[in-house]
């Protein structure tokens, strides 16, 4: 017969081990937040894209463009996972007219775990 | 998977829906699972990560969906990945057997073989304290799975699996009700995100449907149970038949993380930007010898949150009729990314 006692300590110990013994750089990045934020509506063009993920990302990897109603690709294509925040990738984008932009994401994190998302905002 | 919690999950229905039915099986003895196994299960696991090798894939993903893991239904996905999981309900009586409190503590690890096809490993400890008599303790049987995803679309958002579960009979403890036989059960496993839908409806994108379909046939259609009746001093037998049943159960979820990053900031912070609503439905239809037609299961509303290498989730148990029980349950579960939280060894598929 199994002693209780025994058996919660087995469970805490076999609970806690993963959390502290880890490869420390792994996992999939998930978009924290951005500016402009998913589906908002802004008075005017951006002068760049910015997201936040959860996650260091791998600069030579991950990416990220902006897309007109038309599917016609409209940032600077000057893509970059900011030097001094690897969480952070950015894109300029040009003085853009009013209407729909979708914003894709592909990103791979250090250990190579890639995500990829969409959204969209609103220029009025 | 989990699929190894899958299965287990199976069993805390299970052993509701067909607890009555349940006889000591005097020609078929069972061997008592020393405490040891824990301890055996716990350096089983500590050893696969030493031996993996390195690299990182995802888990659980269809294009921008993320499929969570889920605590009744089994997941439809191949992946790395350690659970436990811990019931507690109050069973009804039935036959001769007074009702009791029901607790079960899962173990589940699932390991990728290939990107696409995965093993698992279940085991259980049950507690069962009766109204009347003494309260029993032991292991139920052990799980194995088997399980390959053959179709992932991530424009739609859609997985299709297929796999193999075995039930091992007489690995358990009689006492808490471990069958002496094996069961086998192929099923087929589905996932589905809303993110295709239109933008007219974009507050549903959100949504994403689980599920699992396939029967379950023992390997032996029936048990013999031969008994001394002191009173007459005649030898009786009972016959118990074991039927073949339907695992048919599903899942409705709807992420607020799929909402906060691909559909619109509602400005939801943490923890509720990683938190997933769900409602689960794990049922069983027994399908032959006698019990033909009927259904046991429950309806599980519970919530999930997701963080970055570990998932907690909480889930209530209401039983869908009085054949599956009266009182309301409770599950919770503890759940690792195991490719997450070691990429570069035990997370990574074997080849």
């Amino acid at each position: 017969m199994v002693n209780w006692r025994q058996l919660l300590i087995a469970l805490v110990f076999a609970l806690a081990l993963p959390c502290l013994w880890t490869d420390k750089v792994g996992g999939h990045a998930l978009l924290d937040h951005c500016d402009p934020k998913v589906g908002e509506t802004v008075s005017g063009s951006p002068v760049s894209i910015r997201l936040w993920f959860d996650r260091d990302l791998e600069p030579l990897s991950s990416a990220v463009s902006v897309q007109d109603a038309r599917r016609n690709r409209v940032d600077k294509k000057n893509v970059r996972v900011n030097p001094s925040n690897a969480k952070l990738l950015e894109v300029g984008v040009p003085p853009l007219p009013a209407g729909t932009y979708r914003v894709i994401w592909n990103v791979v994190t250090r250990d190579g775990h890639r995500t990829t998302g969409d959204y969209t905002f609103v220029i009025k | 998977m989990v699929a190894g919690a899958g299965s287990s999950r199976t069993v805390i229905a299970g052993v509701i829906g067909l607890r009555g039915k349940e006889v000591t099986n005097c020609l078929f003895p069972r061997t008592t699972v020393p405490a040891t196994w824990l301890w055996r299960a716990i350096g089983f696991t500590l050893t696969i990560i030493f031996l993996m090798p390195v690299s990182s894939w995802a888990h659980g993903f269809a294009g921008k969906r993320f499929f969570t893991t889920t605590l009744s239904v089994e997941d439809p996905f191949v992946s790395d990945e350690l659970s436990f999981l811990i019931g507690h309900i109050r069973e009804p009586g039935g036959g001769e057997e007074p009702p009791m409190n029901s607790t079960e503590i899962s173990l589940d690890y699932s390991k990728r073989i290939t990107p696409d096809f995965g093993i698992s490993i279940g085991e259980s400890f049950l507690h069962l304290n009766p109204d009347e008599g003494k309260s029993e303790s032991g292991f139920g049987n052990l799980e194995l799975g088997l399980k390959y995803q053959f179709l992932m679309n991530e424009e739609h958002e859609a997985i299709l699996s297929f796999g193999v579960d075995a039930e091992i009979g007489g690995t358990g403890a009689d006492r808490v009700g471990a069958d002496s036989f094996s069961t086998l059960s192929p099923l087929l496993f589905f996932g589905k995100g809303l993110g295709d839908l239109p933008e007219s409806v974009k507050f549903l994108r959100p949504f994403a449907f689980t599920g699992v379909i396939g029967p379950n046939f023992p390997t032996r259609s029936k048990n013999v149970i031969t008994t001394l009746n002191k009173g007459t001093g005649e030898i009786e037998q009972e016959v118990e038949r074991n039927p073949v049943t339907l695992t048919w159960g599903f899942s409705i979820q709807y992420s607020l993380q799929y909402l906060q990053s691909f559909v619109k900031d509602i400005g939801l912070g943490s923890p509720l930007n990683r938190m997933i609503v769900l409602v689960e439905f794990p049922l069983e239809t027994c399908l032959n010898r006698g019990c033909g037609g009927q259904t046991t299961g429950f309806v599980n509303p519970g919530i999930i949150w997701v963080g970055k290498s570990v998932q907690f989730g909480i889930e209530a148990q209401i039983p869908i009729n009085e054949r599956t029980g009266k009182n309301v349950g409770v599950l919770g579960l503890v759940h690792f990314f195991i490719d997450d939280l070691f990429p570069k060894s035990l997370g990574k598929p074997l080849f």
